[in-house]
């Protein structure tokens, strides 16, 4: 039997006004940013006619890669194309 | 080095005070600001909003990895979050160093690292009352659906 987790994300910009500031997502243990980005996308397309730029995930104040592991714990946020400056 | 966000207006003549030394031949100073009119649009405001803990995180590294490569250390970058009107200036970038060349390569590594790295939005405010995030390879972020295709005049 998988064990799921349930990871808590934070979003922000377009990605914030289409899902809102914080989400849950339950994902199979051992799962990757990509399988929590396809998931996170899922909802989006279905809550919004405007499509969403497509963002970069960060895990604990870092860019993560579509292959990292997703750990219980982990700070996990959507980084949509990012504009300071 | 220094790295700060804040949520009040900036003193870039600080900075620059801030990083004065002398051991240090150059001292540069970059502001940004809000400028009129983007993408042909105009502009009459910016809200600037971040992940503060990771752009924080990202902006110390940005500055570590300016120091390594060019050998400063004296560096202050600051930006600002909130509401910014015309002409206010949203980033200030600050280093010294004994010579020019590395004060003014470090400068532009900071800027353009941090534009395409910190995680950092902003909203820009229309004359015509819209409102729209942008980013920072080039244009409005995709905001209206098929509205889109042609010109922002099929909204």
């Amino acid at each position: 039997m998988t064990l799921s987790v349930k990871h808590r994300v934070q979003l922000f910009a377009s990605w914030s006004d289409t899902l809102g500031p914080t989400v849950e997502v339950e994902l199979p243990e051992g799962a990757r940013v990509a399988e929590l980005l396809a998931t996170l996308e899922a909802q989006a397309k279905s809550k919004s006619i405007k499509p969403l730029p497509r963002p970069s995930v960060a895990v604990n104040h870092r860019y993560a890669k579509p292959d990292t592991v997703l750990a219980v714990g982990d700070e996990i946020a959507i980084i949509p194309p990012v504009a300071g400056g | 080095m220094r790295i700060a966000l804040v949520d009040h207006p900036l003193d870039p003549t600080a900075l620059l005070a801030e990083v004065a030394d002398v051991g240090s031949g150059a001292s540069t100073l970059f502001v940004g600001t809000v400028r009129r009119t983007n993408q042909g649009r105009a502009v009459t405001g910016i809200d600037y909003s971040a992940y503060a803990p990771m752009a924080e995180a990202e902006m110390q590294r940005i500055a570590e990895e300016a120091a390594a490569k060019f050998g400063c250390t004296h560096l202050v970058i600051e930006h600002r979050l909130g509401t910014l009107l015309l002409g206010e200036a949203s980033i200030a970038i600050a280093v010294s160093h004994e010579r020019r060349g590395a004060a003014m390569d470090a400068q532009r590594y900071v800027i353009e690292e941090f534009k395409a790295r910190v995680p950092i939005w902003k909203r820009e405010h229309y004359v015509d009352g819209d409102r729209a995030w942008v980013d920072n390879a080039g244009g409005a972020v995709p905001a209206e659906p098929d509205a889109s295709v042609g010109d922002s005049t099929g909204r």
